[in-house]
Formats: C-alpha cells, sequence, structure tokens
C-alpha cells in the first residue's frame, strides 16, 4: 500500500496553489445586472504524488465538479496556479493544454451529458486512440474489444449508441474513454455512484489495479464514504469551495477532526437496517450555505455545533493538526477530545 | 386493494441488433404510504420498469409486450390520454436518475417549477412562484429567491438533482417512483433528502418505489425491497429478511460485494463474469452463467418467484428445491 508523505509531496505529478474559480452571476435579459459572484472553489491548495489515490468528498454543491474542471482548464481560472508535470496549465495556450490533456483525462459526473448521443460505443472508444495514432486502424477493433472488457462492456455492444445503455452501463463507457489514453492522471467524478455494488467492486478494482500497475494518479470524487476511504490514499474534505481537512483516508474517517468531517461520517448510511434505524446521526441544523453569500469567518459557523463567536470573525486557514493532518477549524485542538 | 399493481409487465426494445428484453415479466404491488426498494444489477431493467409506468417508452424502438399496470383502478398501460394526463406527473410522480433528462436546459427553473402549478392547479403566478420558492427551500437550496432565475447548467450536479425532487413533490403525488434520487447527493444532504421523503410520506400517505444502488439508503428507508437481474425479479421480502437472511444466490453475492463491508486495500468481493446477452433466448435462470451453485437444470428451466416464507419470494430453483440454504 502506498502511504505518501503528507505535506510536500515528494514528485508531485499535480500541483495546485491557492486555486479560485468564481462564476459572475447576473439577471435580466437584455441589460444583464450584476447581481453576485459565486466562489465555487475559493483557495484550495492540494497536490498529488505519482501512483497516489486522492479522494474528494464534500458537500453538493461545495466546489468539486469545478475544481475538476478547473484542473482539466475547461472554466477559466479566476486565480491560482495548476501546474501538471512541472507545466502550468493557466498560462498555457490552448494547443498546449489538448496535448497536455492526453496525459489527463476525466470521467464526467454526467455521463449522459458527456458521452456524445450521435456517436456508437465503439466510434467513442476509438476515436481518441486514432486520433492520437495510439491504436491503427487495423487493430483498433481488438482494442476498443480489450477497452470493453476492461470495464465489464461486453464487446457485443459495440455499435450501440449512449441511448441504449442503462445509466451504470453509460458510465462505464465514460471510464473506458478516460482509461483509452493510458494517461498519467484521471480526474474521476463520481465515477462509480450510478452503477450497482458488484459493477462498483469490479471498477474499483480496475482502478487500484491501474494505479498499482502504471503508476496511475487519481482523483476520486465521491459522495460514498466508504467507497472513497477504500480506494484513497488520502481524502480531502471540502466545503464551501475550501479545503476543510485533509489526510490519511482512514485515519479522516475512523478520527474526524473538522466538525463538518464529524458530520459527514456520522451520516454515513449502514447496510444493515438494525444498526441503520437506531443509529444517532450528527444532524447539522439549518441549510448548506449559499456560495453566492459565504458566511463570514469560518463559513461552517452557523451549522457547526462548536462555533464561538471567534468562528464569526475569523477565517481558520487549513493548518497542520495532529500526524499527517491538515485541519481548518479554529477550534480544532479544543474540541479535538470531544 | 394496492394503490399500485403491476402483472406480467413485458418492455422489449426492438433494436437493429435484435429484441432486447429489458423488462421480461415484472410482477408486484405497493399500498399506500409503503416504500418499496427496487435493487439490482446495472442494466437489469429498475428503470425502464418505471419508465414503463409513467408511460416514457420511447416507442419504437420499446414496446410494452404484455402486462397490465393498475394505479387505483385504471391500468395505466391501457387508459386513455385524459385519465393519463390525469393521473401521470401530478398523483404519480417520478424523479429520474439523470436529472437532465427532465429539466429542461433552455428554461429558468423557476418555469419549470411553476408550470405544473399554472396548469394543473390553476394557480395565480404569484401563487405558484411562492410554492416554487418554497418548494426549492424545503429542499435545501439557500437563497432561492436569486436562484429561481438560474438556468439548470448553473447549478451542481447535486443541486439540479434537488430541483428534481421539488419539482417532483410540488403536485403532492399520492406515488413517487425515485430513480436513484440521491446518488449525486453528499450524505447529510442525502439523509435531509430522505427525511423530507419519509415527512411527505407522513403527512400525504405517499407511497414510494426507490430504486437505489445504494444497500445502506434501502436498510434506513424501504419496509420492503425487490431485487431485480436480467430483466426479471428474482428475491422480495422485508428490508429486515433481505439483509439478514437473503436467500438467492444473486442476492447473496450482491451483499458480498458490498465495499463498505470489505476491509481496506483487498482486492474487493466481484460476481465474476457478465449478465446475460437480453436478446438471446434465456432458458433458464438468468443468474445461472456466473452461479456457483448452477446445474443443468438451472440452465434448462424458467424460474419462477415461489414463497419460502409468508412474506418471502426467491425464484432459485435449488433454494425452492430445497438443495442450498
Ligand atoms: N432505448 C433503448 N434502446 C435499447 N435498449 C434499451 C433502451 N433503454 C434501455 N435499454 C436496455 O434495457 C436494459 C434495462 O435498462 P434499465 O435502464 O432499465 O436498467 P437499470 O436496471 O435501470 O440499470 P442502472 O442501474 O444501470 O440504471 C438495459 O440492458 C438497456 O441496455
Ligand atoms: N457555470 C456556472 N455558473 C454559475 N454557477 C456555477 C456554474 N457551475 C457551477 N456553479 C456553482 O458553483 C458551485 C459549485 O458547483 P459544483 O458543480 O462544482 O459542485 P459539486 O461539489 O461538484 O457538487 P455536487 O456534489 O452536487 O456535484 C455551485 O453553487 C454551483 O451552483
Ligand atoms: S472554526 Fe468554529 S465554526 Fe468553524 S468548524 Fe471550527 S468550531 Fe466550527
Ligand atoms: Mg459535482
Ligand atoms: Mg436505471
Amino acid at each position: 500500500m502506498p502511504s505518501p508523505a503528507l505535506a510536500p509531496t515528494p514528485t508531485p505529478i499535480l500541483e495546485l496553489r491557492d486555486v479560485r474559480t468564481h462564476f459572475p452571476i447576473s439577471s435580466g435579459f437584455l441589460f444583464k445586472r450584476h447581481v453576485g459572484t459565486v466562489k465555487a472553489v475559493d483557495g484550495v491548495t492540494l497536490s498529488v504524488a505519482r501512483g497516489e489515490v486522492l479522494g474528494l468528498v464534500g458537500e453538493s454543491g461545495c466546489g468539486k465538479s469545478t475544481l475538476a474542471r478547473t484542473i482539466l482548464q475547461l472554466v477559466p481560472t479566476t486565480g491560482g496556479t495548476v501546474v501538471l508535470s512541472g507545466q502550468n496549465l493557466t498560462t498555457s495556450n490552448t494547443a498546449e493544454i489538448l496535448t497536455a490533456r492526453r496525459d489527463l483525462q476525466m470521467v464526467f459526473q454526467d455521463p449522459y451529458a458527456s458521452l456524445n448521443p450521435r456517436m456508437t460505443v465503439f466510434d467513442t472508444l476509438a476515436e481518441p486512440l486514432l486520433v492520437h495514432g495510439v491504436s491503427s486502424p487495423a487493430d483498433i477493433n481488438v482494442r476498443v474489444a480489450t477497452l470493453m472488457r476492461t470495464v465489464g462492456l461486453a464487446p457485443r455492444f459495440m455499435q450501440k449508441y449512449p441511448h441504449e445503455f442503462s445509466g451504470g452501463q453509460r458510465q462505464r463507457i465514460a471510464i473506458a474513454r478516460a482509461l483509452a489514453l493510458e494517461p498519467k492522471v484521471i480526474i474521476a467524478d463520481e465515477p462509480v455512484s450510478a452503477l450497482d455494488v458488484s459493477i462498483q467492486a469490479q471498477i474499483l478494482n480496475l482502478l487500484a489495479q491501474l494505479v498499482r500497475k502504471m503508476n496511475l494518479s487519481l482523483v476520486f470524487i465521491a459522495h460514498d464514504l466508504s467507497v472513497v476511504k477504500h480506494i484513497s490514499d488520502r481524502i480531502a474534505v471540502m466545503y464551501l469551495g475550501k479545503i476543510v481537512e485533509l489526510g490519511r483516508a482512514v485515519d479522516v474517517i475512523e478520527r474526524p477532526h473538522h466538525p463538518y468531517t464529524r458530520a459527514l461520517v456520522s451520516a454515513i448510511p449502514t447496510p444493515d437496517p438494525d444498526i441503520e434505524r437506531t443509529r444517532q446521526r450528527i444532524v447539522l441544523p439549518g441549510d448548506p450555505p449559499s456560495p453566492i453569500n459565504p458566511p463570514s469567518g469560518c463559513s461552517f459557523h452557523p451549522r457547526c455545533p462548536y462555533a464561538r463567536d471567534i468562528c464569526k470573525a475569523t477565517v481558520p486557514p487549513l493548518a497542520p493538526f495532529a500526524t499527517d493532518r491538515d485541519v481548518a477549524c479554529l477550534r480544532a485542538a479544543e474540541i479535538s477530545d470531544l | 386493494m394496492p394503490l399500485l399493481s403491476v402483472t406480467d409487465l413485458r418492455t422489449y426494445f426492438h433494436t437493429r441488433s435484435g429484441v432486447y428484453r429489458a423488462v421480461d415479466g415484472v410482477s408486484f404491488s405497493l399500498e399506500r404510504g409503503e416504500t418499496l426498494g427496487i435493487v439490482g444489477e446495472s442494466g437489469s431493467g429498475k428503470s425502464v420498469t418505471c419508465y414503463s409506468i409513467m408511460g416514457l417508452i420511447p416507442t419504437p424502438p420499446g414496446r410494452i409486450e404484455s402486462g397490465t399496470a393498475v394505479f387505483d383502478g385504471v391500468d395505466l398501460l391501457h387508459c386513455t390520454p385524459t385519465q393519463s394526463r390525469a393521473i401521470r406527473g401530478k398523483r404519480v410522480a417520478m424523479i429520474f436518475q439523470d436529472p437532465m433528462t427532465s429539466l429542461n436546459p433552455y428554461m429558468r427553473i423557476s418555469d419549470q417549477l411553476m408550470e405544473p402549478l399554472l396548469i394543473h392547479e390553476n394557480l395565480s403566478k404569484p401563487a405558484a412562484r411562492q410554492r416554487a420558492l418554497a418548494a426549492l427551500e424545503s429542499v435545501g437550496i439557500n437563497d432561492p429567491d436569486k436562484r429561481i432565475n438560474l438556468y439548470p447548467h448553473e447549478f451542481s450536479g447535486g443541486m439540479r438533482q434537488r430541483v428534481m425532487i421539488a419539482m417532483a413533490l410540488i403536485t403532492k403525488p399520492e406515488l413517487l417512483i425515485a430513480d436513484e434520487p440521491t446518488t449525486a447527493l453528499d450524505v447529510t444532504v442525502q439523509a435531509q433528502i430522505l427525511e423530507l421523503i419519509k415527512k411527505m410520506q407522513r403527512e400525504l400517505g405517499m407511497a414510494v418505489i426507490f430504486i437505489t444502488h445504494d444497500l445502506g439508503v434501502v436498510s434506513g428507508l424501504c419496509d420492503r425491497v425487490q431485487v431485480m437481474y436480467a430483466g426479471r425479479i428474482v428475491e422480495s421480502t422485508d428490508t429486515r429478511t433481505l439483509f439478514h437472511s437473503p436467500r438467492h444466490p444473486y442476492t447473496r453475492a450482491l451483499q458480498r460485494s458490498i465495499p463498505a463491508l470489505q476491509p481496506k486495500g483487498t482486492e474487493l468481493y466481484t460476481i465474476s463474469g457478465m449478465p446475460p446477452d437480453l436478446s438471446k433466448p434465456l432458458p433458464g435462470c438468468g443468474f445461472s452463467a456466473r452461479c456457483e451453485h448452477a446445474t443443468d437444470l438451472c440452465r434448462a428451466t424458467t424460474p419462477a418467484l415461489a414463497a419460502i416464507s409468508p412474506n418471502h419470494t426467491q425464484s432459485c430453483l435449488r433454494v425452492q428445491a430445497g438443495d442450498i440454504l
């Protein structure tokens, strides 16, 4: 089991420094009026080593997909830098980014929207292989069939279109497409949440095997914390555009320090009706805040059971806490035994 | 009388590469206020079963070959367009696996939420807008008055899902069909949505069909669970029994595959092989090619659901024969 060092990763393949991605919100039809800014990603610093799996979890809408899209430069970056194998993508031109994408692939959260409805599975998978000259027209059939088997799809489906597949089958096409060019880094946005547990297990085994054999680096975004814990070396927890906790996967889930992580972990459903129906959950009061009007100070303070006045005034930095752990909570030390 | 009773539903897709028997003889029923979970292999026909009930099968290539789906006395598979309009989308509402299939990308959220109220309930525009804002708030979307004017692509995946849930619940349906409604949500918001669905159930006596891959969610929410494999139901029983004493070999294998129950770092248990080709005749048990207990009889005889105890049916021939526990 690889156990990368925490703070400065020795040879990071992917490095994010203070990355910010903001979206303007306007209203009005003819005369657009600027009514606010969504700070979807707001100062994220992270690094991923070769062969490392970084799990990224957090509240729905906290900016995980936006962070993923920012890494691929699919949305304009508001600030900060994204460095892939030494190349600063934020200052690269379109051609350079397209070249870099051979090494950096993404599996999108919504496979229906990311697959071209007019392309058969064969076309979808053959295209990158032919464009990048990885495969010749002579052996393309064999390559595509192998890819399909890798993700548990029968090659007999090769000539079908996306709408002819179930949700889970479509997701596997998207995963196969990301794997086609054998990239160095894959950003997988909820790659298994649409799959039944047996196929989930197949895909997780497959990804773990690629990480081991090909030294693939993986950023794995998911809501199922037991899945994230299983596959990740480290886990980063995001809340409202910021990383609030970062540490070794098992530790973060078994001994969460940030109050948000604690609530998250306590809400993991258990596949046992007797336990599930009697289990104690930390119910967070109030609703997830809006990134248009983030709360002052610690953005978790309106829902945090441990909040004090200081939390309303001071933004907690993500700071080292305990062994191999970074936590962004002003009271982390005081509440660590609670 | 059950609220919904589906009998021998068969939905096939007639494509260039053959006839796919996506749903092949499915029968079940649901009482008012009851929550039925549907779990099973990806591609086993869970969504197609529900699309058939909702009248959403694209025809062609799809065709409902046989069966009835009687909702409160009306067979939804053979009713008039007027009867259908009065029930589907109002008394029976559905939340989709893919939020973008039910959200119109070119319409503001506000218009999409208000539309059914303006059409079905003859509300005034301001009144409909108030209901729409309240609906967004009830699914945990903050700043609804600012966000209601956004387009679907301006929301995160999970927020789109919540908008869709708000849309389905806005007409206060008697039956809610939820196709993986919380897979895109984090566990705290998921818990909130499940609470909302439970509350609607208590207040309105709403029945729910809940399709999910998350067996943790099933164990917390559902009264009864049925397991599908290759277009057929292979096991159906109350939730406790399903988790504590599953009988069908597929259900057992599925349970063994749950990542949460396996130690970290190990190779996860998976069911070897692939599901059968639904375009080829399937004479025996759909699971026989992957089942460790399969015999020649399993490959030749089409199994039927049979009770093994009062509230527990399953279709494994060898379990029925008492060969395996
Ligand atoms: N429009 C279509 N044309 C052809 N085949 C289809 C069509 N829609 C669905 N199918 C097939 O019907 C079968 C059942 O699909 P369905 O969407 O019901 O699966 P599911 O159980 O909901 O799976 P998942 O868990 O992955 O969502 C699949 O094998 C799928 O390929
Ligand atoms: N193009 C856009 N324009 C305006 N706002 C956007 C845009 N894309 C995303 N947002 C907003 O940015 C925030 C973060 O969205 P994002 O999709 O990154 O969340 P997420 O963490 O992936 O959530 P989920 O778990 O629900 O997928 C949300 O508040 C969303 O509404
Ligand atoms: S800083 Fe304060 S409000 Fe934020 S998580 Fe810590 S205790 Fe809670
Ligand atoms: Mg997302
Ligand atoms: Mg489905």
